[in-house]
């Protein structure tokens, strides 16, 4: 009998900031037993071997903002049977999002020379605006430790539970106090996604929601908490409108306050 | 990789299609036309992100942040250079505890960035594998020994900074909060194991095969009064230049390269240049403790080294001083108190250097008296050296005309990553060109 063909495991980058993937081989620990059960088929960052698809995992970081790249992930998930977007990049748009909400021309103007050399899009959107995306995994960067849990569960044919409650809950669990109530410090733990473990205010600073919306988030009430402590407009606009500026609630939010 | 031969002439056309265990994504051409190389390509496929004109309108405190997400393998150097660059503008340093509280968190990453590049990405080639991963099945001591020393720079950037990645606790001023030193207290032993094992790797490469290869470019770097440099200190180069960093703006020049549409960084009336740990290390070896400088010599390096190929070699020295500084700095921690300085902001411009594990890294904002960004100004290493790295493979390819296409394919790879190039950083203000035909 010959040997059980290893499953394959592809990493595709689109615009970001290599982060993400980087996590893949800051898992120290993991990183060897992992490469022991699949094969690498197409990991830039790390090894020169590619190999052609299909492959069985494809792991999508950064955000599309190139006709090239438009054409480029319809490939990509033509020959990846499961394809997850990890990142924030690559879940929102990233922090290259911020683009969307001006005009990219200008932007070009203002950091390059030749801006007519540029071949950009007006925006920059997420992958499962372009193709059907099996799973997403959050953060600006991802948790090294759900990006292993994913492959694990893979590895096992299971499917990975990520809990889709807000940081709120990461910082009763760790034991956290509270720093909205603790110090008036505005934090967006209460409508960001969980899965970073509460660390922002665990160094006794307010979430910055790097991990995106929450599932249905109260966006409005938590303006009135932080407008109560001071925080003006513009400060709001600013706070929903970082890394993940084109998560739809977050967007939607920073844009009551820019009008007001 | 492919190579094309046109008929009726004497023309080798060589494309390295994507250029693997860079960060980033890039590709190299080269052009030999009649026995002469004629052409040396380093494409970027990095899309553009602009950095620059989003960073307009946001707040003085945000840049830290948001500048980090330029580039995921070296977060810190970005973070560092936002804050020095913020606190000159706004006319306040910031008290010793916090200086050392920083350069232990920068040492963390030069561990962890150089180990990845020496171990990782490096390494396979001399030893003839496709990766880390493939090398690891004749030599698995090397690889988790290795990963074993990367975890322990990373340890400290997570102690310090939250985690690994755009860490969380850098700000303005100082720190969010001070980690106490039971925190810190884990870094240690880990640190002491992996010295042992920085030495080992030391040795490994120290016995490499390396190309005769030397090339005659301005070295540029920060120097420090007394210090190896990290966070502070004047620009120096090989060739007498000695400026403030509040002067680079009237030193270095970013030109337009018609034949490559890319910008290239060019000290002013002199031309091409290089920074990283060859420039850094030549022009810093005096600011060494005794103890490195022996490690240096033991590993076949003299005070001053010009050949690229052994940059992998001075990776690795610094690797040790990195682990040592970061020895020292724990010995005597105390968390500052407070953990961070009030910066308030006024209308200013303000500029910092830093040094990047790939080299120097510029920052220059000028902010209203609200601390609004006005206007943002990032020259990051690799974006410096790019003019340099082509210069270098043309004259390295020349001398190996003979090759077949595939080994020298081969070879002009490793030649690129021995600049260990970062192209997501050097690409926010790269311009690129698709090409279709
Ligand atoms: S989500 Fe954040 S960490 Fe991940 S690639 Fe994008 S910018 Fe980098």
């Amino acid at each position: 009998m010959g040997e059980r063909k290893k499953p394959t495991l592809a990493v595709f980058k689109f615009a970001s900031c290599d982060g993400c993937q980087l996590s893949l081989l800051d898992c120290e620990d993991e990183l060897l037993a992992v490469a022991a059960e699949v094969e690498i088929a197409n990991f830039l960052e790390a090894s020169r071997a590619v190999a052609k698809g299909p492959y069985d995992l494809t792991l999508v970081e950064g955000s599309i903002t190139t006709p090239h790249d438009a054409e480029r992930i319809h490939q990509i998930r033509r020959v990846s049977k499961t394809l997850v977007a990890i990142g924030a990049c690559a879940t929102a748009g990233g922090v290259q999002a911020l683009r969307n909400t001006g005009d990219v021309s200008d932007f070009a103007k203002i950091v390059y020379a030749s801006p007519q050399y540029i071949e950009t899009l007006g925006k920059s959107t997420p992958i499962v605006d372009h193709v059907f995306v099996d799973f997403e995994l959050r953060g600006c960067p991802v948790r090294k430790e759900q990006l292993v849990g994913l492959l694990g569960a893979w590895l096992n044919g299971r499917a990975l539970e990520v809990s889709s409650a807000s940081v709120c809950l990461e910082c009763k669990r760790r034991g956290t106090p509270c720093v909205m109530v603790a110090a008036g410090t505005p934090c967006l733990g209460p409508v960001t996604h969980a899965g970073c473990g509460a660390l922002c205010p665990s160094f006794r600073r307010g979430c910055y929601g790097c991990f995106g919306p929450m599932e249905s988030p109260n966006t409005a009430s938590l303006a009135a908490v932080w407008t109560s402590l001071g925080a003006t407009g513009p400060d709001l606009v600013r706070a929903f409108r970082s890394f993940n500026a084109g998560a739809e609630p977050f967007r939607r939010e920073s844009e009551v306050h820019e009008q007001r | 990789m492919s190579s094309v031969r046109e008929p009726g002439r004497k023309t080798r056309s060589l494309r390295v299609e994507a250029l693997a265990r860079v960060e980033g994504e890039g590709g190299l051409s080269i052009k030999i036309r009649d026995g002469k190389v004629t052409e040396a390509l380093l494409r970027i496929f990095e899309p553009p992100r602009f950095f620059e004109a989003f960073l307009r309108g946001r707040q003085y405190t945000e840049a830290p942040d948001l500048t980090a997400r330029i580039c995921g393998i070296c977060p810190v150097a970005y973070q560092m250079s936002a804050v020095h660059a913020m606190e000159a503008a706004c006319g306040q340093g910031v008290p010793p505890e916090i200086r050392s509280l920083r350069r232990l968190l920068y040492c963390g990453e030069w561990i962890e960035s150089h180990v990845l590049h020496v171990a990782m990405l490096h390494a396979p080639d001399f030893l003839g594998y496709e990766s880390a991963l493939h090398m690891a099945r004749d030599h698995p001591e090397v690889v988790t020994k290795s990963l074993a020393l990367k975890k322990a720079g990373n340890a400290i950037v997570t102690r310090v900074g939250g985690r690994e990645i755009h860490p969380v606790n850098v700000r303005v001023g100082g720190f969010y909060r001070a980690p106490s030193k039971a925190e810190l207290a884990p870094l240690v032993p880990a640190l002491q194991e992996g010295r042992g094992h920085a030495q080992e790797l030391l040795d490994l490469v120290a016995g490499f095969t390396f190309p005769d290869f030397e090339a005659d470019t301005e070295f540029v770097a920060l120097r420090h009064p007394t210090d190896y440099p990290l966070n502070e200190g004047r620009i120096v180069s090989s060739r007498g230049l000695d400026i403030p960093v509040s002067d680079y703006e009237s030193h270095f020049a970013e030109e337009h390269v018609r034949h490559s549409n890319a910008l290239h960084s060019r000290l002013k009336g002199r031309g091409h240049y290089f920074v990283g740990p060859l420039a850094r290390y030549s022009l810093n070896f005096d600011r060494l403790p005794g103890s490195i400088q022996d490690a240096a010599r033991k590993a076949g390096l003299g005070p001053v080294c010009r050949n690229p190929f052994r940059s992998i070699v001075v990776r690795m020295v610094e690797t040790l001083w990195a682990i040592d500084e970061a020895l020292r700095i724990l010995a005597s921690y105390e968390p500052p108190e407070p953990s961070s300085v009030p910066v308030p902001p006024r209308a200013a411009t303000g500029s910092a250097c830093t040094e990047a594990p790939r080299g120097i890294l510029y920052h220059r904002y000028r902010i209203a008296a609200d601390g609004t960004i006005e206007d943002a100004r990032i020259v990051p290493p690799t974006s410096q050296n790019l003019a340099t790295i082509e210069d270098d493979l043309k004259a390295f390819v020349a001398k190996r005309l003979d090759l077949p296409s595939e080994a020298l394919g081969w070879q002009c790879e490793q030649a690129v990553r021995n600049y260990d190039p970062c192209i997501s950083c050097a690409t926010h203000f790269l311009t690129v060109t698709v090409d279709r035909d």
